[in-house]
């Protein structure tokens, strides 16, 4: 059951995604920004953690949950350090993505080569 | 003797004959419907080099020597060559040029270079400055989707009114004595800019150049469209063909007989997923290299008129909200003089 | 007779009416199909994760690297480009998504070199997702701050 639930939250935020790309003229590169900075805000508001209780993956796992990670770390690090927190709690909530992005993006770029189209 | 006509056609006194044609393609250009007419097919756009740059300058240098070897010619009878590419200071060409020792004019018109390449080497051989000049251009589809679009291997949907670099290079040897075909008439293009910005959709971008210049052509020479038993622009694709046939329309010039566009007709996009066609440097010239010259050689063409047409904006320039100026130029060629 | 430098709005109008449109219908419905397919395969390995004793916290940062590595991957092999074409906003929008900007990017500009080519352009296009994130969460954590 969870299964199918990730299954349809993930596939209506994508369908949001594809709605802007197909009718805006919005790029890529702006929808992305706009999901995650639409998923850090609606975290500080209190508006995604429901949709993560019933999505599961399907909320955490498109790009406006890397928002809802970068958000929860900054809430967190506030309570916690006060307002240092502000500058430490978005980074260190998604160190481990960021970090495993430059590494496998590095060892891809070592071994392999990019090729033509057809 | 005046050889201006009208407003910015240009009357060659003494028409330079096309004394050989060559073209190189990649695989992709190959498989497409005008693949029988391409001298070289690539197997695959590196040729063996390092990077799509290196490939890029080695398809340009070695068509570029070919075209002389057919012209039964060797390089140092070659007084001039004018070229060009698509690349952040056309440094295709200019690599290429290392190894011809050859005085070398490099030009930028984007897609238009084919025209313009063939317009200024024209005009140093009627002007009795030259004997043998060498016109040339290329493009290459990596080179260019690095430059202006995207990674390789990024993840993207292209838009329906994109169009598809074509890999390859286009050169001729023009020589002031020769049994033609004839370059007789150049009509340089002016720069038009009606506003559009969307980069994916370049054919809406240079229509209005094209027309511009066609037009202008026409009136400039005093023809109707039906003078020509082609009428070809460079890389307008689908949709800017037909902006041009309605624009021609609006100044009741009837292109709908003998107009058509080398992207339409260079790949098959029922096959080949190019959306609204080919495009580059290298789509109108590896056309009239390939396509136009051997037909015309076999007689189905005897006057055609080749219009390269280009985009001019920077990777740059679109991002600061700018829209895409276009360039057309038209050079006019006969299998026989009046 | 006016000049065709003059018909720009008409001209402009024009272009819209006869630039094709892509199917949105089409497109939604492969973008919900490899979206949801996704999460629902991050869904999975969180499930894994979790039942091997981590955290919900620890497994979803497990989750995420898994599927950036995956993402990688894909990218690397020359799969990734095919699913995007496919799929649209359904490899664009997941985390495999922003993997596959960083390792193209890295990949492509690998020719320059390793510091001025592929260190210096990796975050090419993934770069403003991590801006602008990072600084949608310090408003987060000021709200937080001054509310709290």
């Amino acid at each position: 059951m969870e299964y199918l639930k990730a299954f349809i939250v993930g596939g209506i935020i994508c369908v949001f995604g594809q709605i802007l790309m197909d009718r805006t003229k919005l790029m890529p590169g702006r929808i992305t920004v706009l999901f995650v900075v639409i998923g850090t805000l609606l975290t500080g508001f209190g508006l995604y953690q429901p949709i993560v209780n019933f999505g599961g993956a399907g909320a955490t796992v498109p790009i406006s949950g890397f928002g809802y990670a970068l958000g929860k770390g900054v809430m967190k690090e506030v309570t916690k350090e006060g307002f240092v927190g502000i500058f430490t709690g978005g980074l260190k909530a998604t160190a481990g993505g960021v970090t495993a992005a430059i590494l496998f993006g590095f060892l891809s770029a070592l071994l392999f080569s990019p090729k033509a189209k057809e | 003797m005046w050889k201006h006509l009208g407003e910015q056609t240009i009357r060659l006194e003494s028409p330079p004959t096309i004394l050989a044609a060559s073209s190189t393609v990649g695989p992709k250009e190959g498989q497409g419907p005008l693949a029988s007419y391409f001298d070289v097919i690539l197997e695959d756009v590196l040729w063996g080099e390092d990077t799509w740059e290196k490939a890029e300058t080695k398809i340009l240098k070695e068509t570029i020597q070919r075209v002389i070897t057919k012209a039964d010619l060797t390089t140092d009878q070659i007084q001039y060559i004018f070229a060009g590419d698509l690349l952040n200071q056309i440094v295709a060409t200019s690599f290429a040029m290392r190894e011809f020792k050859v005085p070398f004019f490099g030009l930028y018109g984007a897609c238009s270079t084919m025209g313009e390449s063939m317009a200024l080497a024209s005009i140093m051989i009627d002007g009795g400055y030259a004997d043998y000049v060498v016109a040339a251009t290329s493009s290459h589809f990596c080179s260019a989707e690095k430059q202006f679009r995207s990674p390789l291997q990024l993840g993207v949907q292209r838009s329906l009114t994109a169009t598809w670099t074509v890999t390859g290079s286009g050169a001729v040897v023009l020589s002031k004595e020769g049994l033609g075909p004839y370059v007789t008439h150049i009509t340089p293009g002016k720069v038009i800019d009606l506003g559009v910005k969307d980069s994916m959709n370049l054919g809406a971008t240079m229509a209005p150049a094209a027309a511009d210049t066609i037009i202008n052509h026409l009136l400039d020479t005093n023809r109707e469209p039906d003078y020509y038993d082609l009428i070809i622009t460079g890389d307008l694709g689908v949709i800017g063909k037909q902006l041009v046939l309605e624009m021609a329309q609006e100044y009741h010039y009837d292109l709908s007989k003998n107009y058509t566009d080398c992207g339409v007709e260079i790949f098959d996009p029922t096959t080949q997923d190019t959306h609204a066609g080919g495009s580059g440097c290298a789509c109108a010239a590896v056309t009239l290299t390939g396509y136009i010259l051997k037909e015309m050689e076999k007689g189905t063409f005897e006057k055609v008129l080749f219009i390269p047409t280009g985009a001019l904006l920077s990777p740059l320039s679109t991002q600061q909200g700018e829209s895409v100026p276009g360039v057309a130029h038209a050079v006019a060629i006969e299998t026989n003089l009046e | 007779m006016e000049k065709i430098q003059d018909k720009k709005q008409q001209y402009q109008q024009r272009v819209e009416e006869i630039s094709p449109k892509v199917n949105l219908l089409a497109s939604s419905a492969k973008a919900f199909f490899v979206g949801g397919l996704i999460c629902t395969f991050g869904q999975i390995i969180t499930n894994v994760i979790k039942n091997m004793g981590y955290s919900s916290d620890e497994a979803a940062m497990i989750t995420s690297i898994t599927l950036v590595f995956i993402g990688a991957l894909l990218t690397g092999v020359d799969i990734y480009d095919n699913i995007g074409k496919y799929a649209g906003a359904g490899s664009l929008i997941p985390i495999t998504g922003f993997a596959n900007s960083i390792v193209s990017s890295a990949m492509e500009f690998k020719k320059e070199g390793y510091i001025f080519g592929l260190g210096a352009k990796i975050f090419t296009i993934a770069g403003p997702v991590l801006v602008y994130g990072l600084l949608a969460s310090m408003v987060v954590g000021l709200y937080h701050y001054l509310i709290y």
